[in-house]
């Protein structure tokens, strides 16, 4: 892309970006984004909370993902996934005191995952989210997700979205981050129409870290969506769906495990993705 | 009370001391009540108004038996004084001595209160702070007080959680550090815009400002926040002051709430300068700063509760260990026991069993509503959110009837050095689940045992009773300071025993919205004899008292020189 003269700056560092991008390796730019986010959200609002996490966390996918790989298939595989989950797992998994295991056990669960859950060579989940979703599930006296915001300048979010956007078009996945975010917006707001509740806590949580982490790794994943760019669409609808009952059933203090209410957007992937993938997956081999 | 004592290393099953909950007995009846704001914050507030139940100790009349004095923050409800008759019982006279009608429209409601001897007359004096104007009550004649505030020049409006007092001229003249949550222009019972709430979960600046007021004699005080570079605005909830850096001045710990702890280093009493410490990496919810030996190494370290929510949040509390020395910083050491007390509020390092290192005490529980539904869920999706929309009060999902980490049990830390921490609260008494703001200990009964008193928001107090193994010894100093402040607030007194140290400090306030016995206690396990205690007066005299008798309370007069 061009940048008209007399654009805007900011067009013309978007444009400038876009440009850069499209040169660029795709599996390289998820990666470089992801270590975007980690460096705004460790030197800029220390969301880390320890470098031993992230070590420990990016220490046992990598050595997860090269041992099973090289069991399994005969090789050592690109550690770029491995890497994404190890940065999205520090970033995400906020334990009781210093507690490190959940880094260790969130590693490896979500490596593991890949190689263990399948179905037609394909797994189904992806793999942080199955990890996070498990370690909240299973051990919630010990591991909560991250609840931060960036901070309360305006400025974060908007490289992390301006970046994130760009990125996510360049990877051809836009349209899902799209898709689900504007389903999330309408989705919470009729709940919240509909309950008689105020609007802005409903779609607040879209404004933070968590979500953004959500929607630009998590739903995007390429190896857990399926093929077809309008399913893609609709399942980030459906997970909108699920994520808005689950909110409804929390509204209604309906009695859910911890991980329903504290992280509803996590559970719901973790739930449609690998029904989604896996519905796809039959198809493509029946067709 | 412990049946076979025992020199035995103190574990969970044999803590070594038990506590008794003496309120009733004791005569105390004092019940908190909570305020009534503003209707346009209706939707949040037993949020906003779930403080205030506070708890301070002092010796109002000279008898050389602690007093208690609770706050309440609903306007028409009294404070209460309650004085120690010496038996082990206590009689409210706070309506009799002028300081029970604090609560009044105009005013705001109690915060919290400070007991120090500001003008050297012998007698303690306190400080009211409020969610309103502070109220200075003058000690007359050791039965009845005079609101000073104005002659003091300290009517002003700060909604304020927490004060100390604090000599950091060391000139012998208390002065007072007053901690602001929401900003000075904020009136609850009659707001003019709904957006006074923080504007970060974790990096909130828009807090009131915290004011430094210098004692200049003649019982007057003038605003030296400025020129001394101490006013955060980083909601404060908690202070505390030492000597953190050893340097012979007194220097200031802050617990912020939505915010990263602040430590103030007192630059020869001219100004503070703001020290990273390591405590800019976590940024979690400040509640409470108390401070104590941890290690027995002779020196502060401190203890700052947070919240964790099982499931939701883990921002844990933090037990930094002071490496101000050879590190310049503290270290976060907090184990995975003391670091989730749930919605943790006030603590208190004290030597409850007399072995000569100190447990910790946590008061927690935040709202105790309907047991059957939680605002966490509400809370979790207002949390991550943008600060435009947070720090509006409308945005906010109504409280309605919900809890919000209510009913949660006491902790008491018993400290087992090198093997860690264990929660012994079942085990040794302490046993409710209200929801504790203020925690003080006290040696009530002048018998050598510190006996812990817990203040609970729109609940009733509670004292317990402790008794430790007797096999333990211990001694105990009153201070009785000449040239420093006649309080001894900021004394730090290090005993040396069998080749170990403790280290004490004299505080104007510590914890959350409470003070202690301003007798410094020392547990000493099985040592029959000190060698010497060191005593560090504010006035920067060093006093060396060697071999002091164990097992009773000496009284330590500061020298001349």
């Amino acid at each position: 892309m061009t940048v008209a003269p007399g654009a805007t700056s900011q067009s013309g560092v978007l444009g400038q970006v876009r440009d850069w991008s499209a040169r660029v390796d795709p599996r390289l730019l998820i990666a470089g984004l992801i270590t975007l986010v980690l460096l705004v959200a460790q030197f800029r609002y220390h969301m880390v909370g320890g470098y031993e996490r992230l070590a420990l966390a990016l220490g046992t996918c990598m050595v997860t993902e090269a041992l099973l790989s090289w069991f399994v298939r005969g090789k050592v595989v690109n550690l770029q996934s491995a890497y994404i989950s190890g940065i999205s797992l520090t970033l995400l998994t906020k334990p009781q005191g210093a507690v490190l295991w959940p880094f260790i056990a969130g590693g490896f669960i979500a490596i593991a995952s890949k190689y263990v859950l399948q179905y037609r060579n394909n797994h189904l989940w992806n793999p942080t989210n199955f990890a996070i979703t498990t370690l909240l599930l299973a051990a919630p006296n010990r591991v909560s997700v991250l609840s931060h915001q960036w901070g309360n300048d305006l400025a974060t979010n908007l490289v992390i979205w301006g970046f994130g956007l760009v990125i996510a078009s360049r990877v051809r996945v836009l349209h899902i981050t799209l898709t689900y975010v504007a389903a999330f917006l309408i989705l919470n707001s009729l709940r919240a129409f509909a309950l008689g509740m105020p609007l802005a806590p409903e779609i607040a949580p879209i404004t933070g870290p968590m979500y953004q982490l959500f929607i630009f790794f998590m739903i995007t994943d390429p190896r857990t969506i399926v093929r077809d760019r309008r399913w893609q669409m609709i399942v980030a609808i459906i997970i909108a769906v699920a994520e808005a009952a689950i909110r409804w059933a929390s509204d209604a203090a309906l009695p859910l495990p911890t991980a329903f209410n504290a992280a509803p957007a996590l559970v719901a992937l973790a739930l449609v993705g690998p029904i989604a993938k896996f519905i796809d997956l039959r198809r493509a081999a029946t067709a | 009370m412990n049946e076979s004592p025992s020199l035995a290393p103190a574990d969970a099953a044999h803590p070594g001391f038990a506590l008794r909950d003496a309120t009733t007995a004791a005569g105390i009846r004092f019940v908190h009540h909570q305020a009534v704001l503003d209707p346009k914050l209706a939707n949040v507030e037993p949020h906003i108004a779930a403080l205030g139940a506070s708890v301070s100790v002092a010796d109002f009349d000279g008898d050389g038996w602690m007093d208690l004095y609770f706050t309440n923050s609903r306007f028409g409800e009294p404070n209460a004084l309650y004085r120690n008759r010496g038996d082990g019982t206590f009689e409210d006279v706070a309506a009799a001595a002028g300081v029970a009608d604090v609560n009044r429209p105009g005013d705001g409601v109690s915060m919290g209160s400070v007991w120090g001897d500001f003008d050297n007359d012998g007698r303690e004096d306190v400080l009211v702070y409020r969610y309103g104007n502070l109220a200075l009550y003058r000690n007359v004649d050791g039965r009845h007080f005079e609101d000073v505030t104005e002659r003091a020049g300290l009517r002003r409006w700060i909604n304020s959680n927490g004060a100390i007092w604090i000599d950091y001229d060391r000139d012998g003249l208390l002065d007072l550090y007053v901690t602001a949550y929401f900003r000075d222009d904020v009136d609850l019972w009659h707001v003019q815009s709904t957006r006074i709430m923080h504007n970060s979960f974790e990096f909130a600046t828009n807090g009131g400002r915290n004011r430094l007021f210098r004692n200049v004699g003649g019982g007057r005080f003038e605003d030296v926040t400025d020129r001394t570079g101490v006013g955060s605005t980083r909601w404060t909830l908690a202070a505390a002051a030492a000597d953190f850096n050893g340097d012979g001045w007194p220097d200031i710990y802050l617990a912020n709430d939505y915010g990263p702890e602040e430590l103030y280093l007192n630059d020869h009493g001219t100004r503070f300068t703001l020290a990273p410490a390591g405590l800019e990496s976590e940024s979690k919810s400040g509640m409470s700063v108390a401070l104590g030996d941890v290690y027995n190494r002779g020196r502060l370290d401190a203890f700052v509760t947070n919240i964790s929510a099982r499931g939701y949040l883990f921002q844990n509390n933090n037990l930094r260990l002071n490496q101000l020395a050879e590190r310049g910083r503290f270290n976060n050491v907090a184990d995975a026991t003391v670091a989730d007390a749930g919605w943790a509020w006030g603590a208190q390092f004290v030597d409850l069993n007399n072995d000569g290192a100190d447990e910790l005490t946590v008061v927690n529980g935040f709202i105790s509503a309907d047991s059957a539904k939680t605002y966490w869920y509400a809370m979790s999706k207002i949390a991550g959110a943008h600060h435009s929309l947070f720090e509006d009060t409308k945005s906010w999902p109504a409280f309605g009837t919900a809890s919000l980490s209510g009913y949660e049990r006491s902790r008491l830390f018993l400290n087992r050095g090198l093997a860690g921490w264990v929660d012994v609260a079942s085990q040794a008494g302490m046993t409710d689940t209200y929801d504790g703001r203020a925690v003080a200990v006290a040696d009530l009964g002048n018998r050598g045992a510190m006996d812990v008193i817990v203040a609970n928001q729109r609940q009733p107090a509670l004292l317990y009773r402790n008794y430790p193994d007797s096999a333990n010894h211990w001694i105990t100093f009153r201070l009785v300071a000449t040239r420093s402040n006649r309080s001894a607030i900021g004394t730090e007194v290090v005993v040396e025993y069998s080749g170990k140290r403790q280290r004490r400090v004299v505080d104007g306030g510590m914890g959350f919205a409470s003070q202690n016995d301003r007798r410094p206690h020392f547990g000493l396990g099985a040592a029959e004899r000190i060698e010497r205690a060191v005593i560090y007066w504010p006035s920067g005299i060093t006093q060396v008292v060697r071999d002091p008798a164990v097992d009773r309370i000496n009284t330590i007069v500061e020298p001349a020189r």
